[in-house]
Order: C-alpha cells, then sequence, then structure tokens
C-alpha cells in the first residue's frame, strides 16, 4: 500500500472519530435519596428538591467547612456600623441559563419571594426597611432593626435556601410555583426529559463561572467535570444495591448500613459516610393533656436514652453518635448545656415528675410513620419506655401522608389528636436557633407540637440581633438551657448514611446537603 | 356483535360516572392532605396554607367535585399536585412499559400454559400431571417479589446475562428491550402460568369424558387430533375467561414487579400517587383501570362468541 494511500485512510479515518470522540459524553446516572417532582425550591421543605435547587440555582453566600459564609454569587458585601444597612456587589459575568444576566434585580426579587416562604427569611421581612436595586450589579437590604444574622440568613443551606431566580419568572408565577426552571447554577435543568417520579436530568452549564477559592462545603468553587448527570429514581434499596454492583448505576447518594451489607466487597463499588448527618427528634404536643404540663414533657426526656435509639434504629456505632447539642454536634453552637438524652433512662426521675404533675393514667397517642425507614423503631421504642415509667400508651401506624396529617391535628386525644411524633432531620436544618423549626414560639399558629414561650421568643430575638459568633454562641447556649427546661423537643442521637459509587468515579465533594458539582467520571 | 360492542360500550358511560364518584369520595373521605404531602415534614403552616390555596383544596368538597367533573367532561383530567404536570401526560408516559410488560406476560402465558395444562390432563394421574401441578401450586404459592429477586440474582447477578432492572421501549432497541423485559416478565407470568394451566387441565378433563370424546376414540380417532383438535376448543371458554380475569389481575401484578425492576409503569405510578395523596392522578389512573377492565370483559365476551358459536347475547 503506497504510503499517499495509507495517509489518505489516517486521515478519513480521523476526521470520522474525531466527531465521535467529541460526541461521547461523561454521564454520571446518580440515584437519589428520593423522587424528585417538586422542582420549585421554595415552595416545598423537600430535601430531594433542595439538592435539585443546588444544582440549577446558586447562592449569594454559601457556608464553607467551618460554617462560616462566605460570598458565593457575591463579590463584595458591607454592614453599616449600625447594623441596619448591608450592601452587595454581585460577582461579574453571572448569567441564567436562558442567556440573561444576573442582575440585582433579580437577586432583589428572589430574596422577596423567599422572605415569605421562610421561618428566618420572614424573621428579617418582620424587620426589614427596605430591599433596593441600586444598579444592575448592586443592592442594598436597610433594616429598621439590627438582625446581625443577617449573612448568616442568606447563606441559610437547607430548606427554605435563598436561591436566586430571574424576576421574570418569579413574577410571571405571583403566589404560585416557578413554572420554567431557570438558575444560573452549574447544571441546566433540561426540561424536556424531566419525568416526574422517575428521572430528572441535567446538563453541564458551560456559561458557568465559578470562584477562584477551592471547593469549600457549599462555598468556593463548583466545578462541573461531567456534560450529564441522570437522577434516576429506584423504588427499592436491594435493586438499587443490585444496579450498583453491576454497575447500571454510577452513584447512591445515600445508602443505610443495612443497604451496605449489600454492596460490600462487590467489585468495583466504593463507599463513603457522608458529612451530612441526621437527627430524629421526638416532638410533644404542648396543647393537650397530659403534655399541657412541662412536668410531663421532663418525665418524658427522663425516659429518653439516645443511646438506645440509635443501637436499635441505626445499629452500626461506627456510623451514630450521642449528642446533647440542640443544634447538632457539627453545629458552631454545640453546647452540652442541660442536655437531654445523652444519659440511661430514669424511671424514678419521671414517675416523681409525673406523681408531680398529677398523671392520672390519660392516653398519651404516639403517632408511627411506618412506611418511613428513618421513622422505623421510633414509635415503637418510646412506647416502651414511657409504659416502664408507667404511662398509658398508645402506638398508632399509618403512612406518611396520613402521618402529616394526623400530627397537624390539634384536637385532645379522645378526638383523633396525639401526644407524641417525630421528625428526621439533616444537620443544617438544627444548627441555627432562626431556623430550627423544633424551636418555634408561636404557639397554637406554629410548628406541630405547637410550643410557646415568651423567655426563649425573646432570646431569639437577642440571637439574631448578636454581631459575633461568641455573642451568638452565649445566646445560644441560653437557648438549649431554656428551651430543654420546657422540653421543646427531645434529640434522639445522631446518625450518618453513606454515599456509593463505582470505582470510575470520584467521591463526592463533602457538604452538609449533597452536591454534585466536583464529581468526575473516567 | 356490532350491537354487543356498541351496547356494552354505552353501559360503560354511567359505570365510569359511578366509579368515579365512588373514587372522588373515596379519596377525600381518607386521611391525609396533599397539601401537606407537597409542603414537606418541616413546612410552616403558613406555608401549607398557602399550597392548599394554589390546589384549590380549600374549597367545598361540592365545588371541587363539580368542577373535576366539568373538567372531566371536557377531557381535562387536571394536574398533578406533586409535579403540576397534566394527568393524561403522565399516564400516556407510563403506558407503554405497563402495556409492554403486559403483553408479553401474556403470550408468554398462554404459549407455555394451555399446552401444558392439557398435557396434564391427558395424562390424568400420570408423573406429568403430577409434575405439572406441584409446579402450579409453587408457581401460585410463591410471592412474585420472592421471585423476582431470586431470578435477578441468579441471570443477572451470578451468570450476568441480563440486566438488573429498567426499560427500554422495543421501538427504541428491541434487542435490548427485550433483555430488560426477560426477568419481570418471567416473574410475572410464573403466577400466571400456574393459574391458566390449572383451569385448563381442569376444564379439559371435564371435556375429556364427554360423549363425544369416547365416541371420537370408539371411531378409532387419532389420540394427538382428539386431544387438540376436540377436547381443548371445547375447553376453551373457562379458559379464556380466566385468561380474562388473569390481564385484570396482572394490573395489580405489576405494582410490585414495575418496584422489583424498576420499570416506570402505572403500576408504580399508581403507588406514588396514592402515598403521595396525588387526588388527580388516582382518579385518572382508576378511571383509565376501570375503562381497561370494561374493555377486557368486552374482549372476553366477543371471545367466547367466536370460540363457542352456541353462546348468544
Amino acid at each position: 500500500m503506497s504510503f499517499s494511500r495509507l495517509a489518505a485512510i489516517a486521515l478519513a479515518t480521523a476526521l470520522v472519530a474525531a466527531p465521535l470522540a467529541a460526541q461521547e459524553q461523561k454521564v454520571l446516572r446518580m440515584v437519589p435519596h428520593a423522587s424528585l417532582r417538586l422542582l420549585d425550591p421554595l415552595t416545598t421543605t423537600a430535601y430531594v428538591t433542595r439538592n435539585h435547587g443546588y444544582m440549577v440555582y446558586d447562592t449569594l453566600f454559601g457556608y464553607d467547612e467551618n460554617y462560616v459564609p462566605q460570598p458565593q454569587m457575591v463579590s463584595d458585601w458591607s454592614a453599616s456600623e449600625d447594623g441596619l444597612t448591608y450592601s452587595f456587589t454581585l460577582r461579574p459575568g453571572l448569567a441564567f441559563h436562558d442567556g440573561a444576566a444576573v442582575t440585582a434585580a433579580d437577586a432583589v426579587a428572589s430574596l422577596q419571594r423567599w422572605m415569605t416562604r421562610d421561618l428566618t427569611g420572614r424573621k428579617i421581612a418582620a424587620v426589614l426597611g427596605a430591599i433596593t436595586a441600586d444598579s444592575d450589579t448592586e443592592f442594598t437590604i436597610s433594616l429598621t432593626a439590627p438582625f446581625g444574622s443577617l449573612v448568616e440568613a442568606l447563606a441559610k443551606p437547607s430548606s427554605v435556601v435563598p436561591f436566586i431566580m430571574p424576576k421574570r419568572i418569579i413574577d410571571a408565577a405571583g403566589d404560585g410555583n416557578v413554572e420554567e426552571i431557570i438558575g444560573s447554577g452549574p447544571y441546566r435543568f433540561v426540561a424536556e426529559e424531566f419525568r416526574p417520579g422517575v428521572s430528572a436530568v441535567y446538563v453541564k452549564n458551560e456559561n458557568y463561572v465559578p470562584r477562584d477559592e477551592a471547593p469549600s462545603y457549599l462555598a468556593g468553587k463548583k466545578d462541573v467535570l461531567v456534560d450529564r448527570v441522570e437522577w434516576l429514581t429506584f423504588p427499592d434499596d436491594q435493586t438499587t444495591a443490585n444496579a450498583l454492583t453491576k454497575g447500571e448505576v454510577d452513584l447512591v447518594e445515600a445508602i443505610s448500613s443495612d443497604t451496605l451489607s449489600m454492596i460490600e466487597g462487590a467489585p468495583g463499588v466504593e463507599y463513603d459516610l457522608r458529612i451530612t448527618s441526621n437527627t430524629p427528634t421526638l416532638r410533644i404536643n404542648w396543647l393537650q393533656k397530659p403534655f399541657d404540663n412541662p412536668k410531663m414533657r421532663q418525665a418524658v426526656a427522663a425516659m429518653i436514652s439516645q443511646d438506645d435509639f440509635m443501637a436499635a434504629t441505626v445499629g452500626d456505632p461506627e456510623t451514630y453518635e450521642v449528642c446533647g447539642s440542640l443544634f447538632g454536634c457539627d453545629s458552631p453552637l454545640a453546647t452540652d448545656v442541660n442536655a437531654l438524652g445523652t444519659s440511661a433512662p430514669d424511671p424514678e426521675k419521671a414517675k416523681a415528675l409525673m406523681a408531680e404533675a398529677g398523671y392520672d393514667g390519660e392516653k398519651v397517642v404516639i403517632l408511627d410513620a411506618s412506611d418511613i425507614l428513618s421513622f422505623r423503631g421510633l414509635a415503637p421504642i418510646t412506647a416502651q419506655y414511657l409504659r416502664d415509667a408507667g404511662m398509658n400508651v398508645e402506638v398508632q401506624s399509618m403512612d406518611f401522608s396520613t402521618y402529616l396529617a394526623q400530627r397537624n391535628k390539634q384536637d385532645p386525644v379522645s378526638e383523633g389528636g396525639w401526644s407524641i411524633a417525630f421528625g428526621v432531620w439533616n444537620s443544617p436544618d438544627l444548627m441555627s436557633p432562626l431556623s430550627n423549626l423544633n424551636l418555634d414560639t408561636e404557639g397554637a399558629k406554629g410548628y406541630a407540637g405547637w410550643s410557646s414561650d415568651d423567655q426563649l421568643a425573646s432570646l431569639k430575638e437577642d440571637y439574631a440581633r448578636a454581631s459575633s459568633p461568641e455573642e451568638q454562641k452565649a445566646i445560644a447556649e441560653k437557648i438549649q438551657a431554656r428551651a430543654n427546661d420546657l422540653v421543646f423537643f427531645v434529640p434522639l442521637g445522631t446518625y450518618r448514611t453513606y454515599t456509593a459509587y463505582r470505582d470510575n468515579v470520584t467521591p463526592p465533594l463533602p457538604a452538609p446537603v449533597s452536591v454534585f458539582w466536583g464529581i468526575d467520571k473516567n | 356483535m356490532i350491537r354487543l360492542i356498541v351496547l356494552r360500550l354505552l353501559a360503560a358511560v354511567p359505570v365510569m360516572l359511578v366509579v368515579a364518584t365512588f373514587v372522588f369520595l373515596l379519596l377525600r373521605l381518607s386521611p391525609g392532605d396533599p397539601a401537606l404531602v407537597v409542603a414537606g415534614e418541616q413546612a410552616t403552616p403558613e406555608q401549607v396554607e398557602q399550597i392548599r390555596r394554589d390546589l384549590g383544596l380549600d374549597r367545598s368538597l361540592p365545588v371541587q367535585y363539580v368542577t373535576w367533573l366539568s373538567q372531566m367532561a371536557q377531557g381535562n383530567f387536571g394536574a398533578s399536585t406533586l409535579s403540576g404536570q397534566p394527568v393524561l401526560d403522565l399516564i400516556a408516559d407510563r403506558v407503554e412499559p405497563t402495556l409492554v410488560l403486559a403483553l408479553v406476560t401474556i403470550v408468554v402465558t398462554v404459549v407455555i400454559a394451555v399446552p401444558l395444562g392439557a398435557i396434564a390432563a391427558w395424562h390424568h394421574d400420570g408423573w406429568r400431571d403430577r409434575m405439572v401441578m406441584t409446579l402450579a401450586v409453587v408457581g401460585f404459592s410463591v410471592p412474585s417479589f420472592v421471585i423476582g429477586y431470586t431470578l435477578m440474582q441468579l441471570l443477572a447477578l451470578k451468570a450476568n446475562l441480563l440486566p438488573v432492572q429498567g426499560y427500554i421501549s422495543p421501538f427504541d432497541d428491541p434487542l435490548q428491550s427485550l433483555k430488560h423485559l426477560v426477568l419481570p416478565a418471567a416473574t410475572l407470568a410464573i403466577v400466571f402460568m400456574a393459574l391458566i394451566s390449572r383451569v385448563t387441565r381442569a376444564s379439559t378433563l371435564e371435556i375429556l369424558g364427554e360423549d363425544f370424546i369416547r365416541t371420537a376414540r370408539a371411531k378409532g380417532g387419532n389420540e394427538n387430533r382428539i386431544l387438540w383438535k376436540h377436547a381443548l376448543p371445547n375447553a376453551a371458554v373457562p379458559v379464556v375467561t380466566v385468561i380474562g380475569l388473569g390481564i385484570a389481575s396482572l394490573i395489580s401484578g405489576v405494582v410490585v414487579t414495575e418496584s422489583v425492576f424498576n420499570i416506570p409503569g402505572l403500576g408504580r405510578l399508581t403507588i406514588d400517587a396514592i402515598l403521595g395523596r396525588d387526588y388527580p392522578v388516582v382518579q385518572g389512573l382508576i378511571l383509565v383501570f376501570s375503562l381497561t377492565y370494561v374493555f377486557i370483559n368486552l374482549l372476553i365476551d366477543i371471545t367466547y362468541l367466536i370460540v363457542d358459536p352456541r353462546i348468544r347475547y
């Protein structure tokens, strides 16, 4: 064969192969912890929608690994000496997925919407003088009273996150959900490929301008190293484990210790403990007998041993810890002051408190969401301890939807009400007294359990005004002492789940919520 | 026959109306609140109220019912409370996997189970009969998820012959589609085959005792011809009935199988919608399922006419 013929063949091969290689995309197939249905992250507190939000949208600030808020979309910011005026400047070059530039007006509209939909946001709204766009890249928040935690609030890492959306989409939504899912985040949502409850597809936002700083939790560089991410919902843990083992998926966001046993030792599969921790909490109905009496709530707390709960519901001691802090043990506010649930159950103390409260055998109804894995075991264990203390306990098991409706009922037990229920929280939801719903003080108008206390409400206002971390920590200790005296809620321990992935995928970056930037696939 | 079809279709209208009303009331009377599901566990009361208003759940029950019926009359099944997508779009998106899986299952079942049942009857009380009946009892007794996981373990993970999960449309890639369908279809078919083979055996046994079979034998007819040509067609009416009922019961069978094999079909949509109190989707699905039942019954009646010309309506 002549040289020219060989060269022609080589050239032809290169011409054919080049586009093929260019077409070869890096596709990350990921199994999220729940199925994605709702796309507007300001409409629901569901964690899967929050995680979807982090794919598509960006935030003004993000927490770093020391839980210090760092600028993300913001380049510069400043606060006036009196703490009443905050000025922000957006980074240059920020653009939404539709090509429009991110402007201060978009940030203002997004924050205004967030302030109507989030607990912390509403607290800011209560002291808000004005929020104005001063130019295309600058905006100002003016307050009528100091709110020292303002930047901390703008970096709120978990539901509801103050994501920045285009003003035109917010205006079109009115009071409802946003219809177009367009953000300025590292990934672009592919609306035409979305199948609710089945799959969601994201592609790399080629126009994303990452920060220069190294990635650190939700702050720093958000590098996108794959072309396409497919979220594939699996309804069954066993099938998920089998699909990962066989390489049909690349990454499983969260698996329990039980599921881990199915993939341990499987060739090509690796796993890590996640940074995100979960805290199950016990919540008591303050409105109805017998727990309208604080002594009775203290009797319940006296019977709780986090260690027992974790051993029974999680099992693997490597993955759980006893934590006496109402803010989680990862929080900068972590404290053991007046801790609940950190020692063994004390039936004698509980009985004495019940006697002081004049307990007369009133029925105690415990709600049990029996179809949710993370709730499993919480109700039966609580029931057994309270029976040991001499309470007349009934466990009512139901599916999660019924549970939510039942937990919303304020009626007495005799009319279908409840006494004790549970929640399971990602650590970022507990870490601030402002966003921790379990510390709600709104009474019958507030969060299920309907706790209220003027002193605690006042302490939370002090916390919001506090301007230094030291001052915040000191107030947080007072909040915990007061909340635990009245038993606002009882943490039942803290545990972590695993994330598992194929060995050709780099491990997900550590963060208090699941993030999917910085992951590569070979 | 055309008269039968027209009459049945007309009769389906009041049936659907009754079903629609029943489902509407049943969902509203059952515990649970779609607004709470949408809002999530950590939602504040204000968030829940806002969502309730957005979904129109703050209106009275009669108003909701009339609104829904008038929308239905215009062919509008409403939108999912969870995703906001039109119910008909959601159902249309999930019909194909369920339909393909059901069709493959039925074809495999009929092709295998009917001859097996006939052979068992022909060799009544022999080893072949006992073997078929033993397999039928096992197939009927073992839960479908156990069969599914066992097949998955053996054929997908150990032997590495088939994929573990998922669905690929036969219109996109017929070979890959078939590979993905083998395990779920086998899982469903095993139970279905147990039922059909037992009924075929019983029905064929009864026919084999009839005078015309004795006459055929007395005339020296070929044994194979007697079984397949004379006995089996005459045993077909109860078999057709059971196949029809079996197709209906497949609808509930696919719920488990679709979950085990991660197939995005109507079964999974139903479970998700019920657990999420997605009223419009549950209502739409029940109506579709009811229509399917009506249609299957009509098909059975037409098949009766074909296999037994003595039948008149």
